[in-house]
């Protein structure tokens, strides 16, 4: 079933704050083996101008997951969840997240197309400090692969 | 040091580098990230649903690959932007050698604002996994 284009546009508040926190920093980066001192040691990361530590750059991915979340989970988009795989995605940054950081993500329908019977959407989360300031956007495309099953 | 505009042409390739990653790697990784899909832990589902076996999330790839440029950069301030495509997933076994991915990157384009364009590639046993990956990173 081909997802509507109306759709396009289409946006959603943020559900909710996110703070970022330190131990989820450390975590994050040792989760993906980085040991770089400004992620992992509070004294580096200040030495280094940083109000305290610096998330590696894919810890965006949590406020993009959630952000995608919100789209995949609309009822009215009618998204098959079980269906959805994730194709694409892109940052980009206007400064590093640092622990500390209040976020809150805004949510976008960017796109809709169909190809090859496969729905594509990207989705678009802009990922902002509470008092507005720009921090990362992400796009996400999200695939939902046809099934010929259902044909 | 960090790298210097001045001192990177296009061509310039950034250093290879190699990571291993095992289940618990996945495991780890699912924690940290909150993505707790099933394919990438559970060997039934992920061979249910046609998979050859578990695979390693997208985002860990991408994480992983990101490193090349990232520490490369030392500064992470420096990185304007940072795209991938999922294009063939990392299959990783049950056993302890795990899966091991490969990372080159290198210099495509300098711009005039001061920043460069780096194409990144990522392969699995000869084979890439990551399409179109790109960074943008600003130079001093």
């Amino acid at each position: 079933m081909a997802l509507n284009p109306d759709f396009v546009g289409r946006t959603y508040a943020p559900a909710g704050s996110y703070l970022v926190g330190r131990e989820k920093v450390r975590e994050f980066a040792l989760a993906i083996g980085d040991d770089s001192p400004i992620f992992r040691d509070l004294e580096a990361a200040r030495a280094s101008g940083y109000a305290d530590l610096v998330a590696p750059p894919t810890f965006a991915v949590i406020l993009a997951l959630q952000s995608s979340r919100v789209v995949v989970r609309d009822p009215e988009l009618g998204l098959d969840y079980s269906r959805v795989v994730h194709g694409e995605q892109r940052f980009a940054y206007a400064r590093p997240i640092v622990a500390g950081d209040e976020l809150v993500v805004t949510t976008s329908i960017e796109s809709i197309r169909t190809a090859a019977g496969n729905d594509m959407i990207t989705t678009r989360g802009d990922i902002a400090s509470l008092d507005g300031e720009p921090v990362v956007t992400t796009w996400s495309l999200l695939v939902a692969r046809g099934a010929e099953a259902d044909a | 040091m960090s790298p210097r505009l001045a001192d990177v042409e296009v061509g310039h390739e950034l250093p290879t580098q190699t990571f291993r990653v095992t289940r618990a790697d996945l495991i780890r990784y699912a924690g940290a990230s909150g993505d707790f899909n099933v394919i990438h832990w559970n060997q039934r589902i992920a061979t249910e649903v046609g998979l050859p076996d578990v695979i390693a999330h997208g985002m860990l790839t991408m994480a992983l690959a990101a490193r090349v440029v990232t520490d490369w950069l030392e500064d992470p301030a420096a990185l304007v932007e940072y795209g991938v495509r999922f294009t063939r997933p990392v299959v990783v076994p049950d056993d302890d050698a795990g899966a091991l991915l490969q990372v080159s990157a290198k210099v495509t384009a300098l711009a005039e604002d001061g920043t460069a364009q780096i194409a990144v590639t990522a392969s699995c046993e000869g084979a890439t996994v990551l399409g179109r990956a790109q960074a943008v990173v600003r130079l001093a």
